[in-house]
């Protein structure tokens, strides 16, 4: 009833070929970000902005990069931890550098050096495949962690081995540093989850898209029916590393603000995220959405729950919480694989029909 | 001999020991691997638990002591007995291959034919949730674990090394043990696998699933047995390393020294497991000794993966390994 192309006729090829061509999905979007850009900025505080919104934004812009390389490209990485800090001492060098360079800037530029890394760690993955290639991509992981603890250059020979986000402004507003207010600093996240979605979503549905779905679906048949592997490897490598170079820079710059890089960007985190996108949906971009949404709120309702409500001490919650999240992928991998996007896809399907069965 | 090379020689043999620590680990992985094509990620949490309940029962303490206080306001810490080591572990044993059965009917029954990227990221899952359970059971303190394995400098060693080169190897008791134990280890695996209706059956559905059923082999029965001969290693691995370093989280990342172990020995092969053990501790440890002062130490983190790395571009199914065909 709500949700269905009947009737909904296109007049051109450009409304043909649109990002939602069904107007339900078409209106939805448009409600979200009216929500997000219009409404959020104002009622933001900064324990909603610190807890869940800035970690949600910036890891969904991680598990859309990670979901483009295992999901669309089929290429296992365990590395996310390591890219990501990659983007964090990218855009601190830049910003310590070129103090007067906008921040936008600074945010793009680190993730195209991470790109560049990316595609460097990406190249054996033309001659390794699978689990094999999950472990290359530690090498990736453990290398760059070490790298960045034990040269200090990349943390401007600062005393702690710490590197520490100065302040910086966006058209004449602090975004960075404690002084930042959470509105600013939201809506600078935002812009780039919106830019990066935007982006991942048609860059999937085009030529490249199509051919790392083939490079995934079976390798070697692509090759011969005319996919470049080194083409199409390559650039979901670079893509994904951009993504999540991004993410890093975001992470480090506007949500921790201080960063010690084996603690915050260890293996830890390039399992998190993974467990985003396999829980959101390998091959979604909605699903990173939803992946990422479903474990930043995770620990923050058993906090609330077990600590502040039930009165449990928190390190049986922070036991618990590992429980939990251990069971909910198993349970996840049995009966959803294809995570929480599959559910809504069935949702959909259910819309569509409504209010008839059949 | 030179300083250099005595010095050399010295790391040379504590890389051997080391990398029979990781060989045990790794073995754990390859037995799963080879029979039913899931990559354990879980062995190295497994070791951690094995060794934690090893030390819980030992010292008598309460399972889930610190969620039932909480919960019922009570205060249990301990039965208060001690239990001889031996016996605990035969304990313990009892706990994996309960473990074993319970991973096999509640996770990968419900798994079968899945694709393998899917079992490993199960695997992953398991990892979690054991981690959490063994932390709940037992509680996360650093817990020593001492079942009477002789530890601290070999004297005979040294005396002996002292004598013929003027200077005394230090070799750990511990590591002698460990790798006396690793080839008992292997050998038992090896003849188990060889001699034994069990181990045959083992090769069989290791060979092929379908084939082995249509025989007559219960492929649920095979797996339970997998997983607790994996959890036997894991214990006994646990056992080591929890002896060497204490029983704490950071016994679980053994797991992930283990990978490029298992990458430079390839994933089916027991002696693979060794030889690739034996190249990465020798491997790091010499590496440490030659480049690390110049470029600002700790490279054992790394120095395995990117060799690992390296030397699989030349040869993506490891030194063991079988030979990699794909069909389209």
């Amino acid at each position: 009833m709500f949700y269905r192309e009947a009737g909904d006729f296109k007049t051109s090829y450009q409304s043909d070929s649109q990002t939602f061509p069904i107007k339900f999905d078409r209106y939805r979007y448009y409600v979200v970000l009216v929500v997000a850009f219009g409404i959020i900025p104002f009622i933001i505080n900064d324990y909603w902005a610190n807890s869940l919104l800035l970690p949600f934004l910036i890891y969904a812009i991680a598990a859309i990069g990670l979901n483009i390389l295992v999901g669309y490209c089929g290429q296992v990485s365990l590395g996310t931890g390591g890219f990501m800090a990659v983007g964090a001492y990218a855009v601190y060098k830049l910003m310590t550098a070129f103090p007067e360079v906008s921040m936008f800037i600074h945010v793009i530029l680190a993730g195209g050096i991470t790109a560049a890394v990316g595609v460097l760690f990406g190249l054996p993955s033309l001659r390794i495949k699978g689990f094999y290639l999950a472990v290359a991509t530690l090498a990736a992981q453990f290398f760059l962690v070490w790298l960045f603890n034990r040269v200090p250059w990349f943390y401007n020979y600062s005393a702690s081995g710490q590197i520490n986000a100065p302040e910086r402004e966006v058209f004449g507003v602090i975004i960075t540093g404690a002084n930042a207010p959470a509105w600013a600093t939201y809506l600078f996240c935002l812009v780039f989850l919106t830019l990066c979605a935007l982006i991942a979503r048609n860059l999937t549905r085009g030529t490249m898209g199509r051919t790392w779905m083939a490079i995934r679906d079976m390798d070697i048949a692509a090759e011969i029916i005319g996919v470049n592997p080194l083409k199409a490897k390559m650039t979901a490598f670079a893509v994904s590393s951009f993504f999540i170079g991004i993410s890093g820079a975001l992470f480090f710059a506007l949500y921790l603000g201080a960063v010690e890089v084996g603690e915050a960007f260890g293996i830890q985190k390039s399992f998190l995220v993974l467990f985003m996108v396999i829980i959101g949906g390998l091959g979604s971009i909605f699903g990173s959405f939803a992946g990422a949404a479903f474990l930043v709120l995770l620990p923050v309702v058993l906090k609330v729950v077990g600590a502040d409500m039930l009165g449990w001490p928190t390190d049986i919650v922070a036991h618990l919480q590992l429980v939990i999240v251990g069971a909910l992928i198993i349970v996840f991998l049995i009966m959803e694989p294809h995570g929480l996007a599959q559910l809504w896809r069935v949702a959909k399907e259910k819309l569509r029909l409504w209010p008839f069965p059949h | 001999m030179s300083d250099q090379l005595i010095y050399a020689t010295e790391v040379i043999l504590n890389g051997l020991m080391a990398g029979v620590l990781y060989a045990l680990v790794a073995l754990g992985f390859v037995l799963i691997y080879k029979a039913s094509g899931i990559f354990n990620y879980a062995q190295g949490v497994m070791a951690l638990f094995a060794a934690m309940t090893l030390v819980g029962i030992m010292n008598g303490q309460v399972p889930f002591a610190h969620l039932i206080n909480a919960t019922f306001g009570v205060h249990v810490t301990h039965f208060g007995w001690t239990i001889p080591a031996l016996l605990a572990i035969l304990l313990t044993m009892g706990v994996m291959i309960l473990l074993a059965w319970a991973v096999q009917q509640f996770v990968m029954r419900h798994l079968v034919g899945q694709e393998p990227i899917i079992l490993f990221m199960a695997t992953i899952g398991l990892a979690y949730f054991l981690e959490g359970v063994a932390d709940l059971m037992w509680g996360s303190e650093i817990k020593t674990l001492d079942v009477g394995l002789p530890q601290g400098l070999n004297v005979w060693i040294d005396d002996t090394t002292y004598g013929i080169f003027g200077y005394g190897f230090f070799i750990d008791n511990l590591d002698i043990v460990a790798t006396v134990i690793a080839a008992l280890l292997v050998a038992a695996l090896v003849a188990f696998s060889q001699y034994t209706k069990q181990g045959r059956a083992m090769r069989a559905v290791a060979d092929d699933h379908q084939a082995a059923l249509s025989v007559g082999i219960s492929l649920n029965f095979i797996w339970v047995l997998v997983w607790s001969v994996a959890g036997f290693v894991a214990l006994v691995a646990g056992i080591m390393w929890g002896t060497k370093s204490g029983v704490q989280f950071s016994l679980s990342l053994i797991a992930l020294k283990a990978l490029p172990v298992l990458m430079l020995g390839g994933f089916t092969s027991i002696p693979g497991a060794i030889v690739g053990g034996l190249i990465i501790g020798v491997g790091e440890k010499l590496f440490e000794f030659a480049v690390g002062p110049l470029v600002g130490g700790a490279t054992e983190n790394w120095f395995a993966y990117v060799l690992a790395l390296i030397f699989l571009v030349f040869r993506p199914q490891g030194l063991f390994g079988e030979k990699i065909i794909e069909r389209v």
